[in-house]
Protein backbone atom coordinates (compact mmCIF):
# COMPACT_ATOMS: atom_id res chain seq x y z
CA UNK A 1 0.00 0.00 0.00
CA UNK A 2 1.37 3.46 -1.19
CA UNK A 3 0.77 6.37 1.57
CA UNK A 4 0.98 9.96 0.38
CA UNK A 5 1.68 12.24 2.61
CA UNK A 6 1.79 16.56 1.35
CA UNK A 7 3.54 18.79 4.06
CA UNK A 8 3.78 22.54 3.92
CA UNK A 9 7.03 24.90 5.28
CA UNK A 10 5.02 27.66 7.64
CA UNK A 11 6.44 30.00 10.39
CA UNK A 12 7.73 28.05 12.79
CA UNK A 13 5.34 27.21 15.46
CA UNK A 14 7.20 28.64 18.23
CA UNK A 15 7.81 32.00 16.44
CA UNK A 16 5.52 35.09 16.74
CA UNK A 17 4.13 35.98 13.56
CA UNK A 18 4.54 39.94 12.77
CA UNK A 19 2.79 42.35 10.65
CA UNK A 20 4.55 43.93 7.92
CA UNK A 21 4.79 47.83 8.52
CA UNK A 22 3.07 48.27 5.19
CA UNK A 23 0.02 45.79 5.94
CA UNK A 24 1.00 43.85 2.89
CA UNK A 25 1.68 40.75 4.76
CA UNK A 26 3.42 38.18 7.51
CA UNK A 27 7.01 39.11 7.20
CA UNK A 28 8.94 36.12 7.02
CA UNK A 29 11.93 37.46 6.00
CA UNK A 30 14.77 35.53 8.38
CA UNK A 31 11.84 33.98 10.44
CA UNK A 32 12.85 30.58 11.50
CA UNK A 33 10.15 28.18 9.14
CA UNK A 34 9.95 24.41 9.75
CA UNK A 35 6.95 21.79 8.56
CA UNK A 36 3.97 22.73 9.42
CA UNK A 37 3.25 20.59 13.07
CA UNK A 38 -0.11 19.03 11.96
CA UNK A 39 2.01 17.60 8.52
CA UNK A 40 4.73 16.28 10.92
CA UNK A 41 1.83 14.51 12.43
CA UNK A 42 0.78 13.17 9.22
CA UNK A 43 4.16 12.24 8.62
CA UNK A 44 4.71 10.27 11.34
CA UNK A 45 1.52 8.31 11.07
CA UNK A 46 2.47 6.93 7.78
CA UNK A 47 5.92 5.96 9.16
CA UNK A 48 4.18 4.35 12.00
CA UNK A 49 2.07 2.17 8.94
CA UNK A 50 5.50 1.19 6.76
CA UNK A 51 7.16 0.32 10.42
CA UNK A 52 4.00 -2.10 11.10
CA UNK A 53 3.97 -3.25 7.43
CA UNK A 54 0.90 -1.87 6.28
CA UNK A 55 2.70 0.79 3.98
CA UNK A 56 5.07 -0.17 1.45
CA UNK A 57 6.04 2.85 0.12
CA UNK A 58 5.50 6.84 1.60
CA UNK A 59 5.72 9.83 -0.56
CA UNK A 60 5.83 13.28 1.23
CA UNK A 61 4.94 16.20 -1.29
CA UNK A 62 5.41 19.67 -0.93
CA UNK A 63 4.23 22.65 -3.08
CA UNK A 64 6.47 26.10 -2.28
CA UNK A 65 9.84 27.34 -2.94
CA UNK A 66 12.98 25.73 -3.48
CA UNK A 67 13.48 25.97 0.28
CA UNK A 68 10.22 23.32 0.73
CA UNK A 69 12.86 20.91 -0.38
CA UNK A 70 14.20 21.25 3.47
CA UNK A 71 10.79 20.62 4.33
CA UNK A 72 10.46 17.85 2.28
CA UNK A 73 14.29 16.28 3.67
CA UNK A 74 12.61 16.54 7.12
CA UNK A 75 10.11 14.00 6.12
CA UNK A 76 12.55 12.19 4.27
CA UNK A 77 14.44 12.03 8.01
CA UNK A 78 11.54 10.80 9.20
CA UNK A 79 10.89 7.84 7.14
CA UNK A 80 9.85 9.16 3.97
CA UNK A 81 10.80 6.81 1.25
CA UNK A 82 11.15 9.76 -1.53
CA UNK A 83 9.54 13.19 -2.40
CA UNK A 84 7.77 15.12 -4.50
CA UNK A 85 8.59 19.10 -4.55
CA UNK A 86 6.16 21.16 -7.17
CA UNK A 87 8.62 24.57 -6.98
CA UNK A 88 6.47 27.73 -6.99
CA UNK A 89 7.10 31.21 -5.49
CA UNK A 90 3.41 31.62 -5.71
CA UNK A 91 1.70 31.63 -2.49
CA UNK A 92 -1.32 29.27 -3.07
CA UNK A 93 -5.02 29.39 -2.26
CA UNK A 94 -6.27 25.93 -0.25
CA UNK A 95 -8.89 24.85 -3.25
CA UNK A 96 -5.47 25.36 -5.64
CA UNK A 97 -3.40 23.42 -3.62
CA UNK A 98 -6.32 20.43 -3.82
CA UNK A 99 -5.93 21.15 -7.58
CA UNK A 100 -2.62 20.43 -7.70
CA UNK A 101 -2.21 17.38 -5.04
CA UNK A 102 -4.71 15.73 -7.07
CA UNK A 103 -3.09 16.28 -9.73
CA UNK A 104 0.45 14.57 -8.05
CA UNK A 105 -2.22 11.84 -7.12
CA UNK A 106 -3.75 11.12 -10.47
CA UNK A 107 0.26 9.81 -11.30
CA UNK A 108 1.31 9.03 -8.04
CA UNK A 109 -2.49 6.24 -7.13
CA UNK A 110 -1.61 6.05 -3.51
CA UNK A 111 -3.94 3.96 -1.93
CA UNK A 112 -3.89 6.58 1.27
CA UNK A 113 -3.73 9.98 2.04
CA UNK A 114 -2.61 11.57 4.98
CA UNK A 115 -2.33 15.25 6.02
CA UNK A 116 -2.68 17.36 8.33
CA UNK A 117 -6.06 19.22 9.68
CA UNK A 118 -4.58 22.37 9.36
CA UNK A 119 -1.53 24.41 8.40
CA UNK A 120 -0.54 27.48 11.10
CA UNK A 121 -0.30 29.99 8.70
CA UNK A 122 -3.03 30.36 6.95
CA UNK A 123 -5.47 28.35 9.30
CA UNK A 124 -7.98 27.52 6.96
CA UNK A 125 -8.45 23.73 7.38
CA UNK A 126 -9.90 23.28 4.46
CA UNK A 127 -7.85 21.28 2.00
CA UNK A 128 -7.65 17.84 2.73
CA UNK A 129 -11.51 18.34 2.49
CA UNK A 130 -11.02 20.09 -0.78
CA UNK A 131 -9.15 16.99 -2.01
CA UNK A 132 -11.24 14.34 -0.52
CA UNK A 133 -14.19 15.86 -2.86
CA UNK A 134 -12.04 17.07 -5.99
CA UNK A 135 -11.02 12.99 -6.15
CA UNK A 136 -14.47 11.89 -4.78
CA UNK A 137 -12.41 9.86 -2.61
CA UNK A 138 -14.10 9.66 1.29
CA UNK A 139 -12.44 11.82 3.84
CA UNK A 140 -12.12 10.95 7.60
CA UNK A 141 -10.88 14.73 8.94
CA UNK A 142 -9.57 15.18 12.46
CA UNK A 143 -8.29 12.22 13.22
CA UNK A 144 -7.13 10.80 16.51
CA UNK A 145 -6.72 7.28 15.64
CA UNK A 146 -6.26 5.59 12.46
CA UNK A 147 -6.21 1.73 11.38
CA UNK A 148 -5.94 0.59 8.35
CA UNK A 149 -7.31 -3.52 7.17
CA UNK A 150 -7.13 -4.45 3.41
CA UNK A 151 -9.34 -1.66 1.62
CA UNK A 152 -10.80 0.07 4.51
CA UNK A 153 -9.64 2.67 7.21
CA UNK A 154 -11.32 2.77 10.49
CA UNK A 155 -10.70 6.24 11.64
CA UNK A 156 -12.01 8.05 15.14
CA UNK A 157 -11.98 11.50 14.85
CA UNK A 158 -11.92 14.77 17.05
CA UNK A 159 -15.72 16.41 17.55
CA UNK A 160 -17.26 18.86 18.99
CA UNK A 161 -18.12 17.00 22.67
CA UNK A 162 -16.13 13.86 21.56
CA UNK A 163 -15.55 11.04 19.33
CA UNK A 164 -16.97 9.78 16.45
CA UNK A 165 -15.68 6.94 14.41
CA UNK A 166 -16.03 6.10 10.80
CA UNK A 167 -14.82 3.40 8.34
CA UNK A 168 -13.86 4.52 4.89
CA UNK A 169 -12.94 2.85 1.90
CA UNK A 170 -9.67 3.39 0.43
CA UNK A 171 -8.67 5.44 -1.38
CA UNK A 172 -9.40 8.25 0.92
CA UNK A 173 -8.24 11.20 2.85
CA UNK A 174 -7.41 11.01 5.80
CA UNK A 175 -6.57 14.53 7.98
CA UNK A 176 -4.73 14.67 11.19
CA UNK A 177 -5.32 15.73 14.27
CA UNK A 178 -3.19 16.33 17.87
CA UNK A 179 -3.63 13.35 19.56
CA UNK A 180 -2.93 10.68 16.38
CA UNK A 181 0.53 10.47 17.54
CA UNK A 182 3.55 12.55 19.14
CA UNK A 183 6.34 12.99 15.79
CA UNK A 184 9.55 11.84 16.27
CA UNK A 185 12.78 13.31 15.87
CA UNK A 186 14.79 12.55 12.96
CA UNK A 187 18.28 11.18 14.04
CA UNK A 188 21.65 12.34 13.37
CA UNK A 189 21.74 9.00 10.96
CA UNK A 190 18.73 9.15 9.25
CA UNK A 191 19.38 12.46 8.63
CA UNK A 192 22.21 12.17 6.37
CA UNK A 193 20.65 9.03 4.83
CA UNK A 194 17.74 11.32 3.85
CA UNK A 195 20.03 13.10 2.11
CA UNK A 196 20.53 10.04 -0.58
CA UNK A 197 16.73 9.61 -0.61
CA UNK A 198 14.98 10.73 -3.65
CA UNK A 199 13.63 14.67 -4.47
CA UNK A 200 12.19 14.86 -7.54
CA UNK A 201 11.25 18.56 -8.56
CA UNK A 202 8.20 19.40 -10.94
CA UNK A 203 7.49 22.98 -11.65
CA UNK A 204 4.25 23.83 -11.30
CA UNK A 205 3.50 25.48 -14.24
CA UNK A 206 4.45 21.36 -15.67
CA UNK A 207 1.34 20.40 -14.37
CA UNK A 208 -0.98 22.66 -16.30
CA UNK A 209 -3.62 23.54 -13.30
CA UNK A 210 -5.10 26.51 -12.92
CA UNK A 211 -4.12 28.68 -9.59
CA UNK A 212 -5.25 31.62 -9.91
CA UNK A 213 -6.28 33.16 -6.74
CA UNK A 214 -9.42 33.68 -6.01
CA UNK A 215 -9.06 35.95 -2.82
CA UNK A 216 -7.49 39.16 -2.95
CA UNK A 217 -5.69 40.28 0.14
CA UNK A 218 -6.59 43.82 0.36
CA UNK A 219 -4.51 44.00 3.91
CA UNK A 220 -3.36 42.82 6.56
CA UNK A 221 -3.06 44.33 10.14
CA UNK A 222 -2.41 43.73 13.92
CA UNK A 223 -5.40 42.64 16.17
CA UNK A 224 -6.44 45.20 18.44
CA UNK A 225 -3.67 44.93 21.67
CA UNK A 226 -4.97 44.03 25.25
CA UNK A 227 -3.47 46.18 27.76
CA UNK A 228 -1.46 44.20 30.51
CA UNK A 229 -4.05 44.62 33.52
CA UNK A 230 -3.11 44.59 37.43
CA UNK A 231 -1.68 42.12 39.73
CA UNK A 232 -3.99 41.16 42.99
CA UNK A 233 -2.59 40.54 46.30
CA UNK A 234 -4.76 37.52 47.23
CA UNK A 235 -7.30 35.42 46.05
CA UNK A 236 -9.87 37.11 48.15
CA UNK A 237 -8.70 40.59 46.97
CA UNK A 238 -9.43 38.65 43.13
CA UNK A 239 -12.83 37.67 44.12
CA UNK A 240 -13.67 41.05 45.26
CA UNK A 241 -12.23 42.97 42.27
CA UNK A 242 -14.14 40.23 39.80
CA UNK A 243 -17.44 41.18 41.66
CA UNK A 244 -17.26 45.13 41.98
CA UNK A 245 -14.70 46.50 39.78
CA UNK A 246 -14.97 43.87 36.71
CA UNK A 247 -18.53 42.98 37.69
CA UNK A 248 -18.46 39.24 35.83
CA UNK A 249 -19.39 37.23 39.01
CA UNK B 1 -28.51 38.32 -2.70
CA UNK B 2 -29.66 35.25 -0.89
CA UNK B 3 -27.52 33.90 1.92
CA UNK B 4 -28.37 30.46 3.33
CA UNK B 5 -27.26 29.70 6.72
CA UNK B 6 -26.51 26.17 8.09
CA UNK B 7 -27.99 25.86 11.86
CA UNK B 8 -25.25 24.58 14.17
CA UNK B 9 -27.41 21.86 16.46
CA UNK B 10 -27.45 18.28 17.87
CA UNK B 11 -30.33 17.05 17.10
CA UNK B 12 -32.32 18.26 19.82
CA UNK B 13 -31.43 21.86 20.07
CA UNK B 14 -30.07 24.64 18.33
CA UNK B 15 -26.86 25.85 19.63
CA UNK B 16 -26.38 29.81 19.43
CA UNK B 17 -23.78 29.68 17.20
CA UNK B 18 -26.67 29.73 14.30
CA UNK B 19 -28.10 32.78 15.86
CA UNK B 20 -24.49 34.48 15.90
CA UNK B 21 -23.89 33.13 11.87
CA UNK B 22 -27.57 34.69 11.32
CA UNK B 23 -26.22 38.28 12.56
CA UNK B 24 -23.55 37.47 10.21
CA UNK B 25 -25.48 36.46 7.33
CA UNK B 26 -27.86 40.10 7.94
CA UNK B 27 -24.70 41.71 7.31
CA UNK B 28 -24.62 40.15 4.22
CA UNK B 29 -28.13 40.45 3.38
CA UNK B 30 -31.84 40.68 4.30
CA UNK B 31 -32.61 37.56 2.39
CA UNK B 32 -31.11 34.87 4.86
CA UNK B 33 -32.58 31.24 5.27
CA UNK B 34 -31.62 28.05 7.62
CA UNK B 35 -30.98 24.78 6.76
CA UNK B 36 -31.49 22.47 9.43
CA UNK B 37 -29.84 19.00 8.61
CA UNK B 38 -29.87 16.38 10.92
CA UNK B 39 -32.30 13.23 11.91
CA UNK B 40 -35.46 13.71 14.20
CA UNK B 41 -34.55 17.97 14.04
CA UNK B 42 -37.95 19.27 14.21
CA UNK B 43 -37.81 20.70 17.45
CA UNK B 44 -34.77 22.33 16.00
CA UNK B 45 -36.25 23.45 12.63
CA UNK B 46 -38.72 25.34 15.04
CA UNK B 47 -36.18 27.17 17.00
CA UNK B 48 -34.54 28.56 13.88
CA UNK B 49 -37.68 30.09 12.39
CA UNK B 50 -37.89 32.25 15.96
CA UNK B 51 -34.80 34.04 14.94
CA UNK B 52 -35.27 37.26 13.95
CA UNK B 53 -34.47 38.10 10.37
CA UNK B 54 -34.98 34.41 8.87
CA UNK B 55 -36.98 34.32 6.07
CA UNK B 56 -37.42 30.80 5.95
CA UNK B 57 -35.49 27.00 7.59
CA UNK B 58 -35.44 24.39 5.90
CA UNK B 59 -35.43 20.80 6.85
CA UNK B 60 -33.71 17.94 5.70
CA UNK B 61 -33.51 14.34 7.60
CA UNK B 62 -31.72 11.53 7.17
CA UNK B 63 -29.37 8.65 9.05
CA UNK B 64 -26.14 10.18 7.80
CA UNK B 65 -27.22 13.83 8.17
CA UNK B 66 -27.74 12.91 11.80
CA UNK B 67 -24.47 11.18 12.13
CA UNK B 68 -22.78 14.52 10.21
CA UNK B 69 -20.98 12.73 7.34
CA UNK B 70 -19.55 15.57 5.06
CA UNK B 71 -20.43 13.59 2.13
CA UNK B 72 -24.22 14.13 2.96
CA UNK B 73 -24.19 17.56 4.26
CA UNK B 74 -22.15 18.55 0.80
CA UNK B 75 -24.39 16.67 -1.72
CA UNK B 76 -27.37 18.29 0.53
CA UNK B 77 -26.25 21.80 0.15
CA UNK B 78 -24.52 22.28 -2.92
CA UNK B 79 -28.16 21.59 -5.28
CA UNK B 80 -29.48 24.30 -2.73
CA UNK B 81 -26.61 26.95 -3.98
CA UNK B 82 -28.66 27.50 -6.89
CA UNK B 83 -30.53 29.69 -4.57
CA UNK B 84 -28.29 31.49 -2.70
CA UNK B 85 -25.36 33.61 -3.41
CA UNK B 86 -23.44 32.71 -0.01
CA UNK B 87 -23.71 29.69 2.14
CA UNK B 88 -22.96 30.37 5.99
CA UNK B 89 -21.64 27.71 8.44
CA UNK B 90 -20.40 28.55 12.12
CA UNK B 91 -16.87 27.08 12.51
CA UNK B 92 -17.31 24.33 14.26
CA UNK B 93 -15.65 20.61 14.57
CA UNK B 94 -18.76 19.45 12.25
CA UNK B 95 -18.87 22.93 10.18
CA UNK B 96 -15.30 23.21 9.28
CA UNK B 97 -15.21 19.03 8.44
CA UNK B 98 -18.46 20.16 5.33
CA UNK B 99 -17.93 23.35 4.08
CA UNK B 100 -14.99 23.01 2.18
CA UNK B 101 -16.30 20.24 0.33
CA UNK B 102 -19.13 22.65 -0.77
CA UNK B 103 -16.23 25.40 -1.89
CA UNK B 104 -14.51 22.66 -4.06
CA UNK B 105 -17.71 21.04 -5.53
CA UNK B 106 -18.56 24.75 -6.40
CA UNK B 107 -15.17 25.51 -7.35
CA UNK B 108 -14.42 28.83 -5.29
CA UNK B 109 -12.61 29.47 -2.36
CA UNK B 110 -13.50 29.07 1.21
CA UNK B 111 -13.29 32.44 3.41
CA UNK B 112 -12.03 30.79 6.61
CA UNK B 113 -13.60 31.73 10.18
CA UNK B 114 -14.88 35.35 9.36
CA UNK B 115 -14.92 37.80 12.16
CA UNK B 116 -16.27 40.66 10.32
CA UNK B 117 -18.21 41.73 7.14
CA UNK B 118 -17.04 44.85 5.49
CA UNK B 119 -19.15 44.56 2.72
CA UNK B 120 -20.64 41.37 0.58
CA UNK B 121 -17.22 40.22 -0.68
CA UNK B 122 -14.99 41.77 1.54
CA UNK B 123 -14.04 39.62 5.02
CA UNK B 124 -11.84 39.97 7.84
CA UNK B 125 -10.48 36.70 9.04
CA UNK B 126 -7.69 36.29 12.03
CA UNK B 127 -4.60 34.16 10.27
CA UNK B 128 -1.31 32.52 12.03
CA UNK B 129 -3.37 31.67 15.19
CA UNK B 130 -4.73 35.56 15.46
CA UNK B 131 -1.30 36.96 15.51
CA UNK B 132 -2.33 38.92 12.51
CA UNK B 133 -6.02 39.92 10.74
CA UNK B 134 -6.33 39.55 6.94
CA UNK B 135 -8.61 41.24 4.70
CA UNK B 136 -9.82 39.28 2.18
CA UNK B 137 -12.00 40.01 -0.82
CA UNK B 138 -13.53 37.38 -3.43
CA UNK B 139 -14.05 37.52 -6.69
CA UNK B 140 -15.98 34.17 -6.40
CA UNK B 141 -19.26 34.47 -7.90
CA UNK B 142 -20.79 32.34 -4.57
CA UNK B 143 -19.39 32.99 -1.50
CA UNK B 144 -18.39 29.90 0.72
CA UNK B 145 -18.57 31.10 4.52
CA UNK B 146 -17.02 29.51 7.86
CA UNK B 147 -18.17 32.42 10.79
CA UNK B 148 -15.68 31.82 14.40
CA UNK B 149 -19.51 32.62 15.84
CA UNK B 150 -17.93 33.95 18.91
CA UNK B 151 -17.00 37.24 17.14
CA UNK B 152 -20.66 38.27 16.60
CA UNK B 153 -23.41 38.71 18.69
CA UNK B 154 -26.26 36.55 18.64
CA UNK B 155 -29.53 37.60 16.60
CA UNK B 156 -32.44 38.11 18.89
CA UNK B 157 -35.55 35.57 18.81
CA UNK B 158 -38.86 36.75 17.89
CA UNK B 159 -39.51 36.10 13.73
CA UNK B 160 -41.98 33.31 12.96
CA UNK B 161 -40.43 31.82 9.89
CA UNK B 162 -41.99 28.80 7.73
CA UNK B 163 -40.35 25.60 7.85
CA UNK B 164 -40.05 23.73 4.65
CA UNK B 165 -38.95 19.88 4.36
CA UNK B 166 -36.73 18.72 1.61
CA UNK B 167 -35.51 15.67 0.43
CA UNK B 168 -32.51 14.63 2.16
CA UNK B 169 -29.15 13.16 -0.28
CA UNK B 170 -28.59 9.99 -0.77
CA UNK B 171 -26.21 7.46 1.59
CA UNK B 172 -22.90 8.36 0.82
CA UNK B 173 -21.09 4.79 -0.87
CA UNK B 174 -17.32 4.68 0.27
CA UNK B 175 -18.51 6.39 3.79
CA UNK B 176 -19.61 4.50 7.17
CA UNK B 177 -20.63 5.75 10.17
CA UNK B 178 -19.43 2.98 13.30
CA UNK B 179 -20.16 5.04 16.46
CA UNK B 180 -20.31 8.40 18.17
CA UNK B 181 -19.31 8.71 21.95
CA UNK B 182 -20.32 12.64 23.31
CA UNK B 183 -18.67 13.16 26.66
CA UNK B 184 -22.28 13.81 28.40
CA UNK B 185 -21.72 16.64 31.08
CA UNK B 186 -23.76 18.94 33.26
CA UNK B 187 -21.27 22.11 32.56
CA UNK B 188 -21.90 24.24 29.55
CA UNK B 189 -20.46 23.78 26.41
CA UNK B 190 -16.95 25.79 25.96
CA UNK B 191 -17.22 27.46 23.35
CA UNK B 192 -20.63 28.99 24.32
CA UNK B 193 -19.78 29.71 27.98
CA UNK B 194 -20.29 32.64 29.71
CA UNK B 195 -17.11 31.72 32.08
CA UNK B 196 -14.33 29.50 31.50
CA UNK B 197 -12.26 27.80 34.23
CA UNK B 198 -8.99 26.45 32.07
CA UNK B 199 -5.72 24.40 33.10
CA UNK B 200 -2.51 24.34 32.03
CA UNK B 201 0.71 21.60 32.38
CA UNK B 202 1.53 22.98 35.88
CA UNK B 203 -1.52 20.48 37.06
CA UNK B 204 1.08 17.73 36.38
CA UNK B 205 -1.26 14.71 35.95
CA UNK B 206 -5.02 13.97 35.06
CA UNK B 207 -5.92 13.41 38.57
CA UNK B 208 -4.93 16.76 39.77
CA UNK B 209 -6.69 18.48 36.71
CA UNK B 210 -9.68 17.03 37.81
CA UNK B 211 -9.28 17.83 41.51
CA UNK B 212 -8.15 21.40 40.86
CA UNK B 213 -10.25 22.78 37.74
CA UNK B 214 -13.06 20.98 37.48
CA UNK B 215 -14.84 21.65 41.40
CA UNK B 216 -14.09 25.13 40.75
CA UNK B 217 -15.34 25.19 37.11
CA UNK B 218 -18.36 23.85 38.88
CA UNK B 219 -19.22 25.97 41.82
CA UNK B 220 -18.89 29.01 38.82
CA UNK B 221 -21.21 27.44 36.69
CA UNK B 222 -18.20 27.20 34.45
CA UNK B 223 -16.91 25.34 31.20
CA UNK B 224 -13.64 23.62 31.53
CA UNK B 225 -11.07 24.13 29.25
CA UNK B 226 -7.43 23.01 29.22
CA UNK B 227 -4.29 24.55 27.32
CA UNK B 228 -2.63 22.09 24.24
CA UNK B 229 0.33 21.56 26.82
CA UNK B 230 -2.09 19.99 29.16
CA UNK B 231 -3.84 18.17 26.60
CA UNK B 232 -0.21 16.65 24.60
CA UNK B 233 0.35 15.72 28.68
CA UNK B 234 -2.73 13.95 28.35
CA UNK B 235 -3.87 15.25 31.50
CA UNK B 236 -7.06 16.79 30.04
CA UNK B 237 -9.15 15.78 26.81
CA UNK B 238 -8.67 17.04 23.36
CA UNK B 239 -12.28 18.88 23.19
CA UNK B 240 -11.33 21.03 26.62
CA UNK B 241 -8.33 22.32 23.95
CA UNK B 242 -8.42 26.23 23.68
CA UNK B 243 -6.69 27.48 21.42
CA UNK B 244 -5.26 27.66 17.91
CA UNK B 245 -5.26 24.34 17.54
CA UNK B 246 -8.39 23.78 19.77
CA UNK B 247 -11.60 26.24 20.47
CA UNK B 248 -11.63 29.88 19.98
CA UNK B 249 -13.43 30.72 23.25
CA UNK B 250 -14.58 34.75 24.26
CA UNK B 251 -16.41 34.06 27.35
CA UNK B 252 -17.39 37.12 30.21
CA UNK B 253 -14.44 35.14 32.44
CA UNK B 254 -11.53 33.13 31.60
CA UNK B 255 -9.34 31.85 34.28
CA UNK B 256 -6.25 30.62 33.41
CA UNK B 257 -4.94 28.46 35.89
CA UNK B 258 -1.07 27.15 35.95
CA UNK B 259 -0.89 28.31 32.13
CA UNK B 260 1.80 30.02 30.95
CA UNK B 261 -0.05 31.96 28.11
CA UNK B 262 2.14 30.26 24.64
CA UNK B 263 0.68 31.98 21.21
CA UNK B 264 -1.07 29.44 20.32
CA UNK B 265 -3.46 29.62 23.73
CA UNK B 266 -3.95 33.04 23.71
CA UNK B 267 -4.92 32.66 20.50
CA UNK B 268 -7.76 31.14 21.51
CA UNK B 269 -9.10 33.65 24.64
CA UNK B 270 -7.71 36.54 24.34
CA UNK B 271 -10.58 37.89 23.08
CA UNK B 272 -12.77 37.20 25.97
CA UNK B 273 -13.92 40.25 28.76
CA UNK B 274 -12.40 39.46 31.23
CA UNK B 275 -9.30 37.35 31.64
CA UNK B 276 -7.68 35.87 35.09
CA UNK B 277 -4.51 34.51 35.08
CA UNK B 278 -2.78 32.55 38.58
CA UNK B 279 0.52 31.73 37.76
CA UNK B 280 3.39 31.46 39.90
CA UNK B 281 5.88 32.47 37.22
CA UNK B 282 5.54 35.99 37.76
CA UNK B 283 7.24 36.47 34.43
CA UNK B 284 4.69 34.20 32.33
CA UNK B 285 3.63 35.84 29.07
CA UNK B 286 0.02 35.13 30.50
CA UNK B 287 -0.37 37.86 32.91
CA UNK B 288 0.65 40.04 29.78
CA UNK B 289 -3.10 39.91 28.37
CA UNK B 290 -4.58 39.14 32.16
CA UNK B 291 -6.66 41.59 33.30
CA UNK B 292 -5.94 40.09 37.04
CA UNK B 293 -2.98 38.44 37.78
CA UNK B 294 -2.34 36.68 40.81
CA UNK B 295 1.43 35.26 40.91
CA UNK B 296 1.17 32.23 43.77
CA UNK B 297 1.05 28.38 43.41
CA UNK B 298 -2.31 27.10 42.73
CA UNK B 299 -1.82 24.64 45.03
CA UNK B 300 -2.32 27.25 48.00
CA UNK B 301 -4.49 30.06 45.55
CA UNK B 302 -7.13 27.46 44.26
CA UNK B 303 -8.34 26.34 47.41
CA UNK B 304 -8.19 30.45 48.48
CA UNK B 305 -10.21 31.49 45.72
CA UNK B 306 -12.94 28.50 46.39
CA UNK B 307 -12.87 29.80 49.99
CA UNK B 308 -13.11 33.19 48.86
CA UNK B 309 -16.18 32.28 46.10
CA UNK B 310 -17.76 30.66 49.20
CA UNK B 311 -17.47 33.69 51.53
CA UNK B 312 -19.10 35.87 48.94
CA UNK B 313 -21.81 33.77 48.30
CA UNK B 314 -20.72 32.10 45.26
Amino acid sequence: MKVLVPVKRVIDYNVKARVKPDQTGVDLANVKMSMNPFCEIAVEEAVRLKEKGVATEVVAVSIGPQQAGETLRTALAMGADRAILVQTTEDLEPLAVAKVLAAIIGKETPDLVIMGKQAIDGDNNATGQMLATLLDWPQATFASALEVSGKKAKVTREVDGGLQTLEIDLPGIVTADLRLNEPRYASLPNIMKAKKKELAVEELASLGVDTAPRLKVVKVTEPPKRSGGIKVESAADLVSKLKTEAGVL
Amino acid sequence: MAVLVIADHDNATLKDNTEKTVTAALKLSSDVDVLVAGKGAKAVADAAAKITGVRKVLLAESDELGEGLAESMEALVVPLMANYDAVLTPATSQGKNFSPRIAAKLDVAQISEITDVVDGSTFVRPIYAGNALETVQSSDAKKVITVRATAFKAAADGGSAKVETIPAPAKPAKTHFIDQKLVKSARPELSGAKIVVSGGRAMGSAEEFQKVIEPLADKLGAAVGASRAAVDAGYAPNDYQVGQTGKVVAPELYIAIGISGAIQHLAGMKDSKVIVAINKDADAPIFQVADYGLVADYKTAVPELMAALTAAGK
